[in-house]
């Protein structure tokens, strides 16, 4: 589904962000991306959204190069859930926002609805839909954003940093919402313990190169590996071997 | 509450009751946007002693604002700062034109006055249709119109994104002076020597936010294009959107080159006789 050879990225053509990087995902695996503070986890999912198109190498959606040619196809098949959930909104309630994407799409009257309605109910905010965005949580923001994602009913879901601003309950809901969205999903995340929780494969990086990638379980008990590339083991794990 | 965050609210509130009512309206944004430029531009170009004839044109907007359910004062309280201006425009006429035009009594009437008048009338009454054409339509359903009236799609881009910009741009503000009056306690405003630097950090700042406001909007399929067809104006739009302009235009052009309210008078008059 996701195809990357050979990527190599550079901001400025001078010092690379990403550098030969290359891996294969299937459809229906969720992966954790993982890697210290500008490790270029960011950047990988810009590139993957079709938001970054000069690089080197192959990167590859659904068989469909990621380029400026492909570029409405691409995004079609992917969404991408921000950071910052509140530039990713821009529309006076939640109701017109998780409308847009499918309303571009040509979606309009009772199908729009329908879209519309399964999205808010797979984050449970059915009841924010005529809220205005302005004064809502940040933690509603959040799932707000993530529906506007999944209205769209992409193939390929990208999350840059999903639980950052969460409190613990929010948290596992949000874990549990992920886990229970269907496709391709990417989440690059600092919390190692979401990322347990939610992926079966794991892909550490570190200053832009690929440092290893594999089973979470694998990867996420391996604390000689973490330290070198900058993290610490998930809490949970830090617990039980006291 | 800070006046910036008032300015903030007083925008998403206008934002959000205009993309509401325009999910109800049945006239077609096009019909309601050359209904708008036409009522500014006849308004705009009545004599400037007229303020009979101005009195009337005032009907489009008394009865839009009643059918439609718009609050004359909400609209008050969100356009005063431009109001404000518009009456400042007007207000040297009376010391340009000194000639006497009407005597009635112990009052003199100048023509400075009487432009005075006009040109106070003319920004009122522009002011509101603008304002209300809006309220009726929003910003999405207006760049519609407007490319439905074959403005290019880089030139739409622009309108909703400075629409946009602006809501981000003040929030950027809020934010950096929070920030900034946290660590500078007891300390009114900003610092005149940290102008310049507050002033560059925000324009980048705020660059950086609207770019991915705009990332957001191209990822999820927009290009340029507004498919915002509403049900209910599609099936009924054309027809009654041209019943509407027709109507209003017509009644417009009546207004400005018959005295309808003089004529009135005067019928009152010599039946009183
Ligand atoms: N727009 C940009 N222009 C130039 N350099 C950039 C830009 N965005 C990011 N970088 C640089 O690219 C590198 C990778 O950044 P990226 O945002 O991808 O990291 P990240 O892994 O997402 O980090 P974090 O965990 O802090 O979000 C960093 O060194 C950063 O300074
Ligand atoms: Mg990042």
């Amino acid at each position: 589904m996701v195809e990357l050879d050979h990527l190599t990225f550079s901001y400025d053509g001078n010092r690379e962000v990403l550098s030969d990087i290359s891996f294969d995902l299937k459809a229906g695996e969720t992966i954790g991306l993982i890697g210290a503070n500008g490790a270029g986890k960011s950047t990988l999912l810009k590139i993957l959204a079709g938001l970054l198109t000069d690089y080197k190498g192959q990167a590859k959606i659904d068989g469909l190069d990621v380029n400026k040619k492909n570029l409405a196809a691409v995004r079609k098949k992917t969404g991408y859930v921000f950071q910052d959930s509140e530039s990713q909104l821009f529309l006076s309630t939640v109701y017109e926002d998780v409308a847009f994407g499918p309303r571009n799409y040509g979606c309009v009257g009772k199908e729009l609805e329908e879209k519309v309605m399964s999205a808010l109910k797979q984050v449970h905010i059915e009841e924010l839909k005529d809220r205005p965005i302005y004064r809502m949580s940040g933690g509603q923001k959040k799932l707000a954003a993530i529906a506007t994602i999944l209205s769209m009913e992409p193939e390929v879901i990208l999350f840059d940093e999903p639980s950052v601003g969460l409190d613990p309950k929010n948290r596992r809901n949000l874990i549990n919402i992920i886990n229970g969205i269907s496709g391709l999903k990417i989440i690059a995340s600092h919390d190692l313990d979401m990322i347990f929780d939610t992926c079966n494969r794991t892909i550490l990086i570190e200053k832009g190169k690929l440092i290893c990638e594999g089973e979470t379980e694998k990867i996420l008990t391996d604390q000689r590996l973490l330290e070198k590339s900058g993290l610490e083991l998930p809490l949970s794990m830090q617990k039980r071997d006291v | 509450m800070s006046k910036l965050q008032q300015a903030i609210d007083n925008l998403h509130e206008a934002d959000r009751e205009a993309g509401k009512r325009s999910g109800k309206s049945r006239i077609h944004p096009v019909s309601r946007l050359l209904v708008c430029v036409a009522y500014i531009g006849i308004v705009v170009s009545f004599p400037k002693y007229d303020v009979t004839g101005l009195l009337g044109m005032s009907l489009f907007i008394i009865i839009t604002g009643i059918l439609e359910d718009l609050s004359f004062i909400k609209g008050f309280q969100r356009m005063k700062y431009i109001l404000a201006f518009v009456v400042l425009l007007g207000a040297v006429n009376p010391f340009l034109d000194k000639r006497i035009v009407m005597q009635t009594g112990g009052v003199t009437v100048t023509g400075g006055m009487l432009s005075m008048m006009t040109l106070f009338i003319k920004g009122v009454l522009t002011v509101y249709a603008a304002y209300f054409m809006f309220m009726c339509t929003g910003i999405e359903q207006l760049c519609r119109a407007l490319r439905c009236l074959k403005v290019p799609k880089g030139a739409v881009t622009v309108v909703l994104l400075i629409y946009r910009y602006i809501i981000v741009l003040l929030k950027e503000i809020q934010r950096m002076s929070l920030a900034y009056r946290l660590r500078a306690p007891g300390q009114k405003g900003i610092h005149i020597k940290v102008w310049g630097s507050f002033a560059g950090l925000l324009l980048l700042r705020s660059m950086e936010r609207a770019q991915n406001v705009y990332d957001s909007m191209l990822l999820r399929g927009y290009d340029g294009e507004f498919q915002y067809e509403i049900l209910g104006q599609e099936k009924t739009g054309k027809g009654l959107g041209a019943v509407y302009a027709a109507g209003w235009i017509g009644i417009f052009l009546l207004l400005r080159c018959v005295p309808v309210f003089q004529m009135a008078g005067n019928i009152f008059l010599s039946i009183g006789q």
